[in-house]
């Protein structure tokens, strides 16, 4: 992998930069960018944004470490988050991750071996008027039952 | 009770989130008014006199906490917004962003207004994608207007908003964490004092304000305090409508704006249209995870602030959640738990410990390994928690293991004797007597 942005990316950073007074503001800004560019946060990546944003390397594992939404592999080109917080688990998102898992045929943390579907959990999403639910990529899906998610699948195929 | 509408009455509006739609229904008027003929004291005033509480958990009146901040101060004031929504059981500032942003933003013009700030922040979940790229959409339909930038409305005041997505981490919708999110550290909450209104952002002063507080503020200033505050009967210390989330095992889930004398039985049933199933209703959550639990006898509370606190729970962040008859109270308590536990952010130990501690306990019993005096002792931890955290995510996961347990203790006890759930051997008994 070669760690540098795209020009559109370093366009943004720039223009990220232009909202605070200080640059290390734009750690959390620019590790988003490069999940984006990079797919994932490997250790070269962390180099890259330090240098970037001229902070020391350690401001920036901090904050990697800290925030869930941060990874270290890369994922499927669909991740499926499952909310199990409280108003999805009382309306039975455990039947929808045991559902999910033996239709997938894998386990939360993994990834289908032709790399389409990985499999997570997540915390409260604020979509609890749609659970169960959970989140594909960018999008929210629920309330889910067994159908629902096959439809679901079968529009992702 | 009927409902009654300031934000949600937009929402059925179609196209409600662009810009010409808003200006149609009346939008940008109130901040052109307090541009041209209010001073920022005055725009003060008029929000305390509204009984405007915060919405986003801790019911801060909001003209009061805009007072706070120094007028005198070298140092460049901000406005950041709460969009963390990371509640469970809290989904309406969801709703407000994606069908009215712009009457966030016009609030948001309003209280940068008042409290001398240029930069506005909207410090907003990463999950939330789609409600990030709405604000982005309206923040250029207002700019392109002339609404945001230099000079906005032709006049000589300049107000930038910027958009800054957190990446996953419940503490961060508390304020002081958030602060140190957006400086680009790790979510870890602040010792207060100094508040944010003296040392918030940038070591400058901040007022921090939840989405749905800030959304109400135009309505506010265009029809009056007085007109807000009326809209609450006979609840002295707040006023307005707020929009409540409600969720579980109703017929109709989803957010309701009611006024705040509606009582939680209302809500439950008449709103959200009872229990799925005409199942009984066995406890309700009144304002998101973190407040104590209602038995079913305790739902003729009116939602008010004051009131939910004399009944011994929280108004929160407006979040019902709703358990039928089915509900075991040991198995969702341990789902909050969890939660909490998974969330804590490891700065203090009463915290971190507890929390952890707690889990175990938990995940013990429902392997069907409890132990006598394991119900004594969770309520002891969660005791040991309260109080002695440097910010209420500690109190937040304390509460509701405090009211789940003494309100049905029972049911832990028999988890606790007999290494599985009542439910379950009562469903059996009935089928077997059938
Ligand atoms: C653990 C914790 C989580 C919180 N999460 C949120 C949140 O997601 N959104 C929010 O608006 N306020 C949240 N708050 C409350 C904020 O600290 C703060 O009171 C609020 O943003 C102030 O705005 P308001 O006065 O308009 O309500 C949280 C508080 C705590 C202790």
């Amino acid at each position: 992998m070669s760690v540098e942005f795209s020009e559109k990316a370093l366009e943004q950073l720039r223009e990220l930069l232009g909202h605070y007074p200080d640059r290390q503001a734009a750690v959390i800004p620019a590790l988003h960018l490069a999940q984006e560019e990079f797919g994932y946060i490997t250790q070269e990546v962390e180099d890259y944004v330090a240098k970037l944003l001229e902070i020391p390397a350690t401001d920036v594992h901090q904050v990697f470490t800290f925030y869930t939404m941060f990874r270290d592999r890369p994922v499927g080109k669909y991740h499926i988050k499952v909310c199990e917080s409280v108003a999805c688990h009382i309306m039975g998102s455990t039947n929808v991750l045991d559902y999910l898992r033996k239709k997938l045929g894998i386990d939360v943390g993994q990834t289908t071996p032709d790399g389409r579907f990985t499999l997570t959990t997540v915390e409260c999403l604020g979509a609890c008027e749609m659970a169960p639910m959970m989140q594909v990529n960018d999008d929210f899906y629920g309330p889910l039952d067994e159908k629902k998610l096959d439809e679901i699948l079968e529009s992702l195929e | 009770m009927p409902q009654v509408k300031v934000l949600t009455e937009f929402f059925d509006v179609p196209d409600s989130h662009k810009i010409d739609v808003w200006e149609k229904h009346g939008g940008y008027q109130a901040i052109r008014k307090v541009l041209k003929s209010m001073t920022p004291d005055e725009v003060i005033e008029e929000v305390k006199r509204s009984k405007l509480r915060g919405l986003g958990g801790a019911g801060f009146p909001t003209g009061v906490k805009w007072g706070f901040v120094p007028k005198d101060s070298e140092k460049p004031k901000y406005l950041v917004v709460n969009a963390d929504e990371g509640e469970p059981g809290t989904f309406k500032d969801r709703h407000v962003i994606m069908n009215i942003p712009h009457s966030l933003l016009e609030g948001m013009m309003i209280a940068s207004y008042a409290i001398g700030a240029h930069v506005a922040y909207i410090y907003i979940r990463g999950e939330y994608v789609h409600p990030a790229r709405r604000l982005e959409e309206a923040i250029a339909e207002a700019k392109a207007k002339g609404y945001l930038g230099k000079g906005i409305f032709g006049t000589d005041y300049d107000l930038e908003v910027y958009i800054h997505r957190g990446a996953g981490a419940y503490i961060c919708g508390e304020e002081t964490a958030l602060l140190n999110s957006l400086e680009g550290k790790k979510g870890w909450p602040r010792l207060k004092p100094p508040f944010p209104a003296t040392v918030g952002a940038f070591q400058s002063p901040t007022v921090v304000n939840n989405v749905e507080t800030l959304s109400y503020v135009p309505h506010i200033i265009a029809r009056g305090a007085d007109w807000f505050a009326s809209l609450s009967e006979g609840t002295e210390r707040c006023g307005g409508t707020r929009i409540f989330s409600v969720s579980g095992h109703v017929k109709r889930p989803g957010v309701y704006e009611a006024p705040l004398h509606t009582t939680l039985r209302e809500i439950v049933y008449d709103f959200a249209g009872g229990i799925r199933g005409d199942k009984k209703l066995k406890a309700v959550i009144p304002g998101g995870s973190s407040c104590p639990v209602l038995k079913a006898d305790e739902i003729d509370v009116r939602m008010c602030f004051d009131d939910l606190a004399k009944a011994g729970t929280m108004a929160g962040s407006g979040g019902v959640i709703v358990m039928d008859e089915d509900t075991c109270m040991f198995d969702t308590l341990r789902n909050i738990i969890h939660f909490y536990a998974h969330e804590s952010c490891g700065q203090c130990t009463p915290c971190r410990q507890g929390t952890g501690w707690l889990v175990r306990i938990f995940d013990r019993i429902a392997e069907g390994r409890g132990m006598p005096g394991d119900v004594d002792n969770i309520l002891e931890i969660a005791q040991n928690i309260m109080g002695r955290t440097i910010c209420p995510l500690g109190d937040a996961a304390a509460m509701p293991v405090i009211s789940f347990v003494t309100k049905f203790r029972e049911e832990f006890e028999y988890h606790v004797r007999e290494g599985r759930c009542d439910l379950e051997d009562r469903k059996q008994r009935v089928a077997m007597a059938s």
